[in-house]
């Protein structure tokens, strides 16, 4: 089916960038984690957010996607997991087409993926701990992993370690809405983490931060995808985060494919002017 | 049309006309205020408020002191009786309270907007919840004691089915009040709809969830009260009979202990109530 559309491709007639993501699509691999070929988004309101997209990600890579407010750049992400459902186009996660998946095939390819959201999206009442341990969910299921109380002691036990590799082991039995904005997104990472992930997508997961906290979480964020070797899709509004912390930049405008460039590329100045 | 032209702060503004404080009244509210101040004026007269004499209300203050002088002191005669009376009477409130909301909470699921399976469920659900709180205590209770019989269990059932009426409404609203972020979160993470359910939905409902229950239990025991009136038990029925054969002093003994009751209940629901939100998370 992959095969199909991309055979079926037009040559653009916007400039080179486009093009050259499209020979990324062609030359992916199979050991591509992300491919998206064709990708259109149009809301009920008839405004088009995103217009045939195409890129592909192998593995192990990480790709910022930058573009200013309203370019697309969280719809595209959520479309991946179809949070968002795409108008047209074909997305293939992990070797398999997601657009036309059954509500059970869905959470299960949904399970494999770690999402780090930009207001970190915890229940707020909820402890620490219990919070990491919702991402058992993505593995298990039944009763004990609805009711966290009743979680089973190797769980909790992974849900420790994981609260301890971001630093807040100390934390586990506080309640979340005490918690800081940097605290409560390193909960976030714990919990993504916990779904033990095969790759992650993250909408400006510090964008809620001040610049010291981001910094300080971005690091650690990078340091746990970097240590389990799992493919990274983040969106950014900071530059330099994406220079600093990404293999590849991928640039939205106004929904449309802009730009695709390794992220030590010469061409920093022209991507300031651009996006910075 | 006015010339809504840049000015500079502090400057003047002479091209642009200030609106009013109040807006001219449509036809459609104009209609709607005439309506309401006429039914207003149609209630009172059918209250008899206005066929009132000045000898009827002068005679009202020595009709109360004659009623106040025959109620007290209060009997002590039927305390055991009383006593037996309230337990039946909290033990009614209780039962049927907490079946209700073991009920309520799949049912106020269901009628939740955001969460309900299908339109159809959702529409179902909220038509039986709106039916439960629609009809009167009263009516259910006839009902129950037709089907079941004079005596506590028709009062159980009766409170259970109010119960089912008031909390069912709230527990939908406070589900479909929950932040939708974490139910996403989750969702992406490929829980089920029923692991968004109980992880995410019902903790973050817990406060106003628990807030309910409590203001359940205490309109309960207010409507046991009148329940007891139609046989349907509880402390009700002792206050029948007195009222009856006009022997107020057994009444008074009666009435204070319901208010004592109501009094105690409510203080203990505000403790509760306190300790179970503080420590719910």
């Amino acid at each position: 089916m992959f095969s199909d559309a991309v055979a079926t491709f037009q040559p653009p007639v916007c400039n080179e960038v486009s093009v050259r993501a499209r020979e990324n699509v062609r030359t992916a691999t199979s050991t591509a984690d992300i491919e998206i070929t064709g990708l259109s988004k149009t809301f009920d309101n008839s405004r088009r957010v995103l217009q045939d997209i195409h890129f592909s990600i192998p593995q192990g890579q990480a790709v910022a996607l930058i573009g200013h407010n309203g370019s697309g750049k969280s719809t595209l992400l959520r479309c991946c997991l179809r949070l968002i459902q795409p108008s047209s186009g074909s997305i293939v996660l992990l070797g398999k087409e997601i657009i036309g998946l059954g509500k059970a095939e869905l959470r299960d390819m949904r399970a494999q993926v770690g999402f780090v959201f930009q207001r970190h999206n915890l229940v707020q009442r909820l402890s620490v701990l219990t919070n990491v341990l919702h991402g058992v969910q993505a593995r298990k299921k039944g009763l004990r992993t609805w009711f966290q109380s009743m979680a089973m002691q190797e769980d909790r036990e992974e849900a420790m370690a994981k609260l301890q590799s971001v630093g807040l082991a100390h934390l586990a039995g506080q309640r979340v809405d005490q918690l800081s904005g940097g605290e409560s997104q390193r909960v976030a990472i714990a919990r993504a983490l916990m779904q033990r992930p095969k790759m992650v997508l993250a909408d400006e997961p510090v964008a809620s931060l001040d610049p010291r906290a981001g910094d300080e979480v971005m690091n650690l964020f990078l340091r746990r995808i970097k240590d389990e070797g799992l493919t990274l899709l983040f969106v950014s509004h900071n530059l330099d985060h994406a220079l600093s912390y990404a293999d590849r930049i991928i640039g939205l405008r106004d929904g449309k494919f802009e730009l695709d460039a390794p992220a030590k590329s010469e061409n920093i100045e022209s991507l300031r002017e651009l996006y910075g | 049309m006015a010339d809504h032209r840049s000015t500079d702060p502090g400057q003047t503004v002479t091209n642009c006309s200030m609106p009013p404080r109040f807006r001219t009244p449509g036809w459609k509210l104009s209609l709607l205020v005439v309506t309401f101040i006429g039914l207003i004026c149609h209630a009172f007269i059918g209250t008899e408020l206005c066929s009132m004499t000045v000898k009827e209300i002068a005679e009202m203050p020595g009709n109360v002191l004659h009623l106040l002088q025959e109620m007290v002191p209060p009997s002590t005669r039927g305390l055991p009786k009383i006593y037996k009376a309230i337990l039946e009477t909290l033990q009614m409130c209780l039962v049927g309270t907490v079946f209700g909301v073991f009920v309520s909470v799949p049912l106020g699921l269901l009628a939740a907007k955001s969460l309900s399976p299908h339109k159809s469920i959702y529409i179902a659900s909220r038509g039986f919840v709106s039916f439960c709180r629609t009809v009167p205590d009263l009516v259910w209770a006839i009902f129950f004691v037709i089907i079941v019989g004079l005596g506590p269990l028709a009062g159980t059932l009766t409170l259970m089915v109010d119960t089912i009426g008031f909390a069912g409404r709230f527990f939908a609203e406070a589900f479909e009040e929950v932040d939708s972020g974490p139910q996403e979160a989750l969702s992406a993470i490929g829980s089920s709809n029923n692991g968004t359910f109980f992880s995410c939905v019902l903790p973050a409902a817990a406060p106003s969830c628990i807030n309910t229950t409590m203001f359940s239990i205490e309109r309960a025991v207010q409507s046991s009260v009148v329940l007891g009136l139609v046989g349907a038990g509880g402390i009700g029925m002792l206050l029948e009979e007195p009222m009856v054969w006009q022997n107020y002093r057994e009444a008074t003994t009666v009435v204070l202990t319901i208010f004592i009751m109501l009094v105690a209940v409510e203080q203990l629901n505000g403790y509760l109530r306190r300790q179970l939100i503080g420590k719910s998370g």
